[in-house]
This record gives structure tokens, C-alpha cells and sequence, in this order.
């Protein structure tokens, strides 16, 4: 079966005709436990690519060991032709590689439109002794406040502008870390489970977000367990199962794939693939 | 007895240089605590490198007064370095325990009698102040009023320390309603986050823990300009009092390290003046006049036990501006 | 009825705790003896006090105080062994003892406290004592003795430093295991050590108890003080889910706290608790009672070990340890393992500290110097194992004594915090420790 996306047919490692992340041979063993063992994965330019796999198949690690957040065991991975191995987390993200996490991450004692200013690159006010000198950064942070004062609007948080990230239900947690994530700008955003824990009714416009993402010329790489997200928004699909990548493709031809379905029922016997639904959130810290 | 003298003397802490010196020491330790979310248990060696560095500089290389000052914060720097390399990585209770251990480091160090013609040993150092008095602004006479009347060397100690911790506050306030006080709030909240929004972490603490560390020297040299310099002072209690003053004024505020202070040192002068008192007029019998000292060190103890667990804010913080993360 | 059971165990061990700390604060008041001294009543401000070695009162031991802006003055005890030395006014004043002046064969009974700072405000006159060592009933420190031999220097050095090492093993498993179950690192560890020496000190020498038997009373009653600690603060404070920043600076009040009670109930001087028997120890004379020490030590370390690899407490406490949530998950009540883990650790600091106190001598403040060596021990080891704190504190004691041997024995200490940093630089989880699973 042919697609646009992989050169030839879609097979785990296979090559994309236009990749924006390549990796070889990453691995990270913790103990004597193998966590991840990839071979080879690509991850398709301008495309939305989710990772599935049951629990501890190792899809945060491989998010922590591509963002420079964990050391591999060996590999090596090129982010625009550029190599990311021994890069540490901060100049990944320099680059526009932009990560969210699992659990989420806002910063609960700054106040909404602080989190989103943060988000922000290259404002001279955050070097030591510019801080002193508020010329050298006003205009940049007016630029800043405006641009993260949009984007709330798109996530419907301008109403919270001002209260703290604490006082935010955890799904708008979510949103607030995803919208701050665009602040950077990224060329490729991962997002680990940005659906979990979110209100049903928020989903929607959530999966919009990601839709927009793309159409803006922005990557998607996430981590989700609600397969009828995947279903519905995801160009690309990469199983993970005990640390490897063990199918890839199309999500309606994954979806198929006996090896996924073994995958998963080794796992979760009880979980029907195609009826997971968004109900299943995650409790969230 | 007086007690309008007990009460006088305590009024009178409200401005002496010493209060100065441990406020300007809690402020330093807010931008590292407070602000950044650093534990840092060794202020009391970041005001050790000021008053030996001043003291040394002074009496061993007959550096001027203004020379000292700037060898105190270029060690201060340069032990910033030395402390940060090795600890801003691991694991904040592991910078605690090495902050603290470096701290006792430099106090065996100071007081070693194989040092004895640089650091003066055990007896410690003085005699090093008499530029700073010889330039005083003030002619000879007396200034202010009861509680506060002092001599005019007095007052020049006091005018210069309150200055700096002046300098200081607004140095602080200006750098945390920057973006780089941005990124150090963030830091304190998540440091992974931070990290994934492109900001260099490590960097950012590095630059925070000299920050703070350049005022806990400052706060040592104005702590030793009316005194003799002694290793003596330079124990962990030294930090543990000024970790009090910062929680009692609020970790995270500005004015609360300086009110911390001054409400630290009333309280301390009018408990050991109303003990003194009534051990000297029987009425306390169970005390000795040598055991007053330790029951204030108790009182501090349950202050901070009693502060940490049901006011961890602070008495001018706000509750939501300052949570304890580990 | 076994409900009944448990609960009145309860209430015997609060009763227990209680009594350690009455009986701490009531016994020893016997031992005080104040000088009177005559209380001047004029406007004239004056420091002084009085030189004695044991009963002796020392002639001619100079003293110098130093003030504010360079005041300097130096006083000369006379034939009654007092000195005074008037000074300008109200102040701080740093007094320090002129220890070159002092006969051969006397020292201050604590090196360290050469210096101290006195500060005249509301009293005219101020008294400074500097205890001397008592020359006249001497008390043999290990490894002081001299020795002939280059290489009776080196084992006398590794003979202390093992010994060292043992006796603060049993202080560091207690620490390390304080933190393996409730991630707290516990500041006032220290003082439990001095809770040990201070005890013993108390039945030995102030109740004339048997040796053994002291050891044995003050290893309940440090054990139950453990009890009790969890029971009033630590527990109710992981109720109110107190962070654990926050549960680390309580315990810094609390070791203030207890560190003055000490001092106020038994003074700033050092107590001497060891005395007796010099055994041969490859050539090196040791005291008997540190021999023993280290044997009784290696013995208790042993069954500790057996403890939480065989039984099915030690393997909860170990399960605990690991994944507190996962623990409870299969049916392991966690805060009775906590409960048993602070009296276990207890029981461990409190021989441990008086096995120290023998070794060392007891003082008010001895815990807390020891404390940052507990610390540097578990870290060296890695955080939460027990194992590690044992290897950890082998290797702090054998270094702290045979550093002596390059560098000045005041640097010691100092010596063994340095090496804590420049393991936590080369591998940040400690000798044994595993690096942690991110994320």
C-alpha cells in the first residue's frame, strides 16, 4: 500500500520521502531493564505523527532521550540535519524542538500570562545585567504580551490572564502548557498526552489547536492513549511496544495491523482498540 | 533594673548595623530561596568570604577600604563557582547538604591554627575598619534621639549598612520584575519546564547563587565594620538564623527579609533583656544568667518550626506566591 | 484485645518518650554548681573572670579582649586565679585566652573554645569561663597516646578511623533509613546521638549505673524518643501533607531546640563518659571500652542487616523504602513500618551515640558536629540504602583519622566534607547508589 508520506511501503524504521527528525540505534537501559531500543525511526515534515503503545512501552522515554531531558545508553539523532545526541534539553528547545509533559507542568505560582511570556525566545530582558536596563527589553515584551495575548484567546484562557497557573482546572493546565509551548514558535511541537485529563468538551477545540498546528507549517509528534484522537486527526501512526518500534503506517492501516492488536493485548486484554475512548483520563498530578 | 533600658536597647536593634547586615544577608538568601528555589544552607560562608576577605585584604595586603570590598565580591564570585559547579545539577536536597558542608569547610579552614598569620586562628581578626571610620561624613559628636542616640562612628556604620541594604532592595525588585526574574520564578516553580522553553537552567541558577551570594558578603563585611572578626560567628546557626528571617518576613517579598530582621533582633534583645531582668530580680529562679543565651537559641528553634508549618509564607507573603518544592 | 494491646503499648511509649525528656531535664540539675559571684553595681564595665585547672587556680594566664574600632586589652589572672580587665563601655567584646600562657600539661577541655564573644549591655560586669582540662584525674583519648614507631602512627590512625567509622555507621543506617521511608533528611539526627551520649553519661557517671546497664536503659529510652518524635511532629506534620522543604526546616528548629535544652540542663563543657582498661591493640593502645565498642558495633550492624533481608519487617521497611505508594498498594501499612523504622533508628543512634561518647567524650553539641559526617557518610554511599551508609561511614571514619596524618587534625572534619563534595562531583548518586529513572 503507497502513501505520500514513507518512501516505499509504510514497515517499522521505514524511511519518510521528506523526515524532520531521524534517529538510529537509540537505546536506554535502566538497570539490567531495557527501556527503548529503537533502531530506526523518522519522523515526516509537517505532518501530525502519533506514538502509541501500551504503558511502559517506552514513549516517554524516547520523548526524554530525543529532548536531551535523559541520557541514551547509545544512538545518535538528527533534528534538521543538525545532531541532537549530548545536546543538552535547553539548546533542543533553542532549536524548535518545543516538548509538553505527561504530567503537566505549569508553572502554578506565576500567573497565566508569565507562563506564556516565558514561552517566548529571544527576549534580551532574561540575560542578567539586560534585566537592569528595562529599554533593552520593553518593546520585545509588549511584542510578547500581545502575541501570548492571541494565543490565549485561540486556547480560551484570556479570561485567566491574570489569575495564577494553580488556580486552573487540570485541563486547562493542559491547554495552558500546550498555547505556552507556542509561544516558542516550534518547527516541531511533542506533546505527551495532551488530551489526558481534559474536559470532554474541551477536546474539540483541542484537536483543532493540533490541526492548526499543521496547517501553519508546524510538526506534531504525540503521545496518546485515546485512539479515536488518533484516529481522527494523525497523517502518521509509529507503535512502540517493550521499548521497540513495531509497526508503523497510515492510522487506518496500523489500526489493522495484527502486531499492534498483539501489542496491546498483551497489555490491556480488556481494551477494544477501535472503542477507547476520550473517558479515559488520566488522573492528573 | 531599667527596664526602660531593656526596652530602649531592644527599640535600638531596630536600626544598628547588625540587623542591617542579617537583612541584607535573608535578602540575598530570598534571591536564592524565595526567588529561585535554591537551598542554600551556607550563607553563613558567603558572609565569612566578606568579612575575612575584607579583614585579610586590609590588615595582611594594605588594600584601601574600596579595594577590599571589591576582593570580598570577587571571592565571593569565584566560591559562588565553586559551590555551583558540583551541586546545580543534582538534586536540591543534595545542594543543601553540600552548601552546608562547603560552609563548615571554610570555617575549619578560617580558624585553622596552620592559617593563624592570615585569618588570626581561632582569635580571629580586627583593627581593619580604620579607613572605613576615617572617612566618615560625620563630625565628632552625638545623633538622634533616645533609644536611637549614637556616636557619629556609630551612626556612619549604621547609615552606610542601611545604604546597601537600600541599594540592595531595589537591585532585587528591579531583577525580579525583569524577565530573568521571570525565568528564576519559573525555575523555582519546575526547572524542567523552564528547561523545555529554551532557557539555560543551570545558567540561570549559576547567575542567582552568585546574586545572592555577593549580598550575603556584603552583609558580612557590613556585619564585622563595627566588631572584630572571629570564626566563631560563622557556624551553620549563623545560616539557620537568617533562613528565620527570611521565612519571617516572607521568602519571596521584597521588605520581608528587612522586616524579618528587625522584628528577629527586637524580639532577641527584648527576651534576653526581660530574662536578665528577672533572673536579677529573683523572680526567675530556675535560670542562670549564663543560660539566657540558649533559651533564646530555643525560642529561635520553635519560631522556625512554628513558622514553617503554619505560615510558611511569611508574615507578608502571599500565600499563593510561595510554595516549598523539593 | 489486641487492640487493647496495642494501645496501651501506646500509651507505655509516650509515657516513656516523656519520661526520656523529664528525666533529662530533672536529673542532672544536681550537677550544677554556680559560681556566686559579687554583682557591681556602678558605671564602670568590666570583664573577668577566673583560671582553674581541676581545683588549682592558675597565676598569671593572660587574656586578651578585643572591642569594637580596636580597642584592645589584655588581663593577667593573679594569685586567686581571676582576672578582669575594665573596657569602655557597653558592647560586644571577643575574649580570648592566650592558650601559649597556660602550664605544661594544661588545655582547654575543648581546643575549639579558645575564644569567646561576651556582650555588656544590661549587666556591668561580665564573667568568661574557659573550662580546663582537669590535669589532676586524667582521661585518655584514643590514639593520643604517643607512639614510637612510624607505622604505630598509621595503625593507630586506622585503628580509630574503623573504630570511628563503625560507631557512626549505626548513626548513619538510623539517618539513612529516616530517609528511605519518609525522604526527610533529618537535622536533627545529631542530636539523638547527644540524647545517647549525654544519657549515659547521666546513669554512669551521676547515678553510678553499670556501664552496661546504662547503655542498655539509654538505648530504650533514645529508641521510645524516636517513638515519640514521629508520634508528636513527624506524623501529624505528613498529615497535614507539610512538604518535605519544609519537614527538612523543622527539623533544623528542632535541633536547635534540643541542642540548647542540652546545653542548659548540662552545661557548654565536655562531659567525660570513657575511663578505664587500655587494652594492646596490634601494638596500640586503645581503650577497652572502644575495643568492645567496635565489636558490640560489627555485631549490631550484622543483625541489622539480617533484619531487612530476612525478616518480613525488614523486607516491608525495604519495600517502603523503594516505592512507599506501590508498598501500600500490597497491603503494607506504611506509616506503622515509618513508626517502626524512627524507633529501630532510635535504638541505633542512641548505642551509637554512646559508643561515641566514650570515644569522643560528651558534649551538649557533639551530635551536631557529627551530623555533617552522618550526612557526608549516607551521600557518599547514596541516599536511602543502608548498605551505602555503612561503606560510606567506614570510609569518613578511616579517612577523618588518617587525614591527621597529612593535614592538621583541626582540618579534619573538613577534609572528609571536602572528599563528600568530590564524590557527588565524579558520581552524584553516591558509591552505590543507582541513578534515578527521570520522568
Amino acid at each position: 500500500m503507497s502513501n505520500q508520506i514513507s518512501v516505499g511501503d509504510a514497515s517499522p524504521g521505514c524511511q519518510k520521502v521528506d523526515p524532520i527528525l531521524v534517529a538510529d540505534n537509540v537505546s536506554r537501559q535502566f538497570g539490567g531493564l531495557t527501556a527503548v531500543d529503537v533502531a530506526h525511526v523518522e519522523i515526516p515534515r509537517g505532518k501530525i505523527t502519533a506514538l502509541i503503545g501500551p504503558n511502559g512501552a517506552g514513549k516517554t522515554t524516547l520523548f526524554n532521550l530525543l529532548t536531551g531531558f535523559d541520557k541514551p545508553t547509545t544512538g545518535t539523532w538528527t533534528f534538521e540535519g543538525k545532531n541532537l545526541a549530548g545536546v543538552a534539553s535547553y539548546k533542543v528547545a533553542r532549536l524548535g524542538m518545543i516538548r509538553t509533559f505527561q504530567l503537566t507542568k505549569s508553572l502554578s505560582m506565576l500567573s497565566v500570562i508569565e507562563n506564556m511570556r516565558l514561552g517566548a525566545q529571544k527576549q534580551a530582558g532574561e540575560r542578567f545585567l539586560a534585566a537592569l536596563i528595562r529599554p533593552l527589553w520593553r518593546a520585545a515584551e509588549n511584542r510578547i504580551t500581545e502575541q501570548a495575548e492571541e494565543l490565549l484567546k485561540r486556547f480560551k484562557l484570556d479570561a485567566k490572564r491574570d489569575d495564577f497557573a494553580a488556580s486552573l482546572s487540570g485541563g486547562q493546565r493542559k491547554l495552558l502548557e500546550m498555547a505556552r509551548a507556542l509561544m516558542a514558535e516550534p518547527k516541531l511541537v511533542m506533546l505527551d498526552e495532551p488530551m489526558a485529563g481534559v474536559n470532554p468538551a474541551l477536546t474539540q477545540s483541542l484537536l483543532d489547536h493540533i490541526k492548526d498546528l499543521k496547517s501553519n507549517g508546524t510538526t506534531v509528534l504525540f503521545v496518546e492513549h485515546d485512539m479515536h484522537m488518533v484516529r481522527h486527526i494523525s497523517d502518521w501512526v509509529i507503535v512502540m511496544a517493550e521499548g521497540r518500534i513495531v509497526a508503523e503506517g497510515p492510522p487506518a492501516q496500523v489500526m489493522k495491523d495484527q502486531a499492534v492488536i498483539d501489542a496491546y493485548l498483551g497489555a490491556h486484554a480488556d481494551i477494544d482498540l477501535g472503542t477507547v475512548s476520550i473517558k479515559i483520563a488520566k488522573d492528573d498530578n | 533594673m531599667d527596664w526602660s533600658l531593656v526596652f530602649g536597647n531592644a527599640a535600638a536593634e531596630l536600626i544598628s548595623p547588625t540587623t542591617a547586615a542579617y537583612a541584607l544577608a535573608a535578602i540575598g538568601l530570598a534571591v536564592h530561596f524565595g526567588y529561585t528555589g535554591l537551598l542554600n544552607f551556607g550563607q553563613a560562608a558567603f558572609m565569612a568570604i566578606g568579612a575575612y576577605g575584607f579583614a585579610v585584604s586590609v590588615l595582611n595586603f594594605g588594600l584601601s577600604f574600596w579595594q577590599a570590598i571589591a576582593v570580598s565580591m570577587i571571592l565571593s564570585v569565584l566560591f559562588a563557582l565553586i559551590l555551583g559547579i558540583p551541586t546545580l545539577r543534582l538534586r536540591s536536597d543534595y545542594l543543601a547538604i553540600v552548601t552546608i558542608a562547603a560552609a563548615e569547610i571554610l570555617r575549619y579552614v578560617v580558624s585553622t591554627t596552620s592559617l593563624k598569620d592570615l585569618t588570626g586562628g581561632s582569635s580571629g581578626l580586627s583593627g581593619f575598619a580604620t579607613e572605613f571610620y576615617a572617612i566618615n561624613p560625620f563630625p565628632t559628636g552625638n545623633y538622634l534621639f533616645w533609644p536611637f542616640d549614637v556616636t557619629e562612628k556609630e551612626l556612619w556604620v549604621r547609615v552606610f549598612g542601611w545604604s546597601i541594604v537600600a541599594l540592595a532592595t531595589i537591585l532585587v525588585l528591579l531583577m525580579m520584575r525583569s524577565p530573568w526574574g521571570r525565568v528564576v520564578k519559573g525555575i523555582r516553580e519546575d526547572e524542567d519546564a523552564v528547561r523545555s522553553l529554551g532557557k539555560n537552567v543551570y545558567a540561570y541558577k549559576m547567575q542567582s547563587l552568585i546574586l545572592g551570594g555577593a549580598l550575603g558578603t556584603l552583609a558580612g563585611i557590613v556585619f564585622v565594620l563595627p566588631r572584630a572578626v572571629q570564626p566563631g560567628n560563622y557556624v551553620t546557626g549563623l545560616t539557620f538564623f537568617i533562613w528565620t528571617i527570611m521565612l519571617l518576613g516572607g521568602a519571596a517579598t521584597v521588605f520581608g527579609p528587612i522586616v524579618g530582621s528587625m522584628i528577629f533582633w527586637v524580639l532577641l534583645s527584648l527576651t534576653e533583656g526581660v530574662l536578665q531582668g528577672l533572673v536579677n530580680m529573683g523572680v526567675i529562679t530556675f535560670l542562670s544568667t549564663d543560660q539566657i543565651g540558649p533559651v533564646r537559641f530555643i525560642l529561635i528553634g520553635l519560631g522556625l518550626m512554628a513558622l514553617v508549618v503554619f505560615r510558611p509564607q511569611g508574615i507578608f507573603g502571599n500565600k499563593k506566591e510561595l510554595q516549598f518544592n523539593v | 484485645m489486641s487492640q487493647l494491646l496495642i494501645t496501651a503499648t501506646k500509651k507505655f511509649a509516650v509515657a516513656l518518650g516523656l519520661f526520656t525528656f523529664l528525666f533529662g531535664l530533672l536529673v542532672p540539675a544536681s550537677a550544677f554548681a554556680v559560681e556566686g559571684e559579687p554583682v557591681p553595681d556602678s558605671n564602670v564595665f568590666s570583664i573577668g573572670g577566673i583560671i582553674k585547672d581541676g581545683d588549682v587556680v592558675l597565676e598569671g594566664i593572660e587574656i586578651s579582649v578585643l572591642g569594637a574600632d580596636g580597642f584592645e586589652a589584655v588581663g593577667t589572672t593573679g594569685a586567686d586565679g581571676r582576672w578582669s580587665v575594665p573596657v569602655p563601655g557597653k558592647g560586644e567584646y571577643q575574649v580570648t585566652l592566650r592558650v601559649e600562657t597556660l602550664p605544661t600539661g594544661a588545655s582547654l577541655r575543648d581546643p575549639d573554645r579558645s575564644q569567646k564573644t561576651v556582650k555588656i549591655d544590661v549587666v556591668n560586669t561580665v564573667n568568661v569561663l574557659f573550662p580546663l582540662n582537669d590535669t589532676t584525674t586524667p582521661a585518655v583519648k584514643p590514639g593520643d597516646k604517643p607512639a614510637t614507631a612510624e607505622t604505630n602512627v598509621f595503625l593507630g590512625r586506622l585503628i580509630a578511623g574503623v573504630n570511628l567509622g563503625i560507631l557512626l555507621a549505626m548513626a548513619a543506617i538510623g539517618l539513612s533509613l529516616i530517609y528511605g521511608t519518609t525522604a526527610l533528611n533529618n537535622f536533627a539526627h545529631g542530636e539523638m546521638v547527644t540524647l545517647g551520649a549525654l544519657l549515659a553519661f547521666t546513669f554512669n557517671k551521676i547515678l553510678g549505673i553499670d556501664l552496661l546497664l546504662s547503655a542498655l536503659l539509654t538505648t530504650i529510652l533514645v529508641a521510645a524518643s524516636g517513638w515519640f518524635q514521629d508520634a508528636a511532629i513527624w506524623r501529624p506534620l505528613r498529615k497535614r501533607r507539610v512538604g518535605l522543604t519544609q519537614m527538612m526546616i523543622v527539623s533544623i528548629g528542632l535541633s536547635l531546640v534540643v541542642r540548647y535544652i542540652f546545653q542548659i540542663i548540662y552545661g557548654g563543657d565536655t562531659k567525660v563518659l570513657s575511663q578505664g582498661e587500655i587494652w594492646d591493640v596490634f601494638g596500640v593502645p586503645t581503650q577497652a571500652v572502644n575495643v568492645i565498642s567496635a565489636g558490640v558495633g560489627v555485631v549490631i550492624l550484622l543483625l541489622v542487616a539480617a533484619f531487612l533481608t530476612k525478616t518480613r519487617l525488614g523486607k516491608a521497611t525495604r519495600a517502603v523504602a523503594d516505592n512507599a505508594s506501590l508498598a501500600a498498594a500490597t497491603g503494607i501499612d506504611v506509616e506503622r513500618i515509618i513508626r517502626i523504622v524512627w524507633v529501630i533508628a532510635g535504638a541505633l543512634t542512641g548505642i551509637s551515640g554512646v559508643m561515641l561518647g566514650l570515644f569522643l567524650q560528651a558534649s551538649w553539641d557533639m551530635g551536631f558536629s557529627i551530623l555533617l559526617l552522618m550526612f557526608a557518610a549516607v551521600t557518599l554511599g547514596g541516599l536511602g540504602t543502608a548498605f551505602g551508609a555503612t561503606v560510606g561511614a567506614l570510609v569518613i571514619g578511616i579517612f577523618v583519622e588518617m587525614s591527621t596524618l597529612v593535614i592538621p587534625t583541626d582540618l579534619k572534619f573538613a577534609g572528609a566534607l571536602v572528599v563528600m563534595i568530590l564524590v557527588l562531583l565524579i558520581r552524584p548518586q553516591g558509591i552505590l547508589g543507582k541513578a534515578q529513572r527521570i520522568g
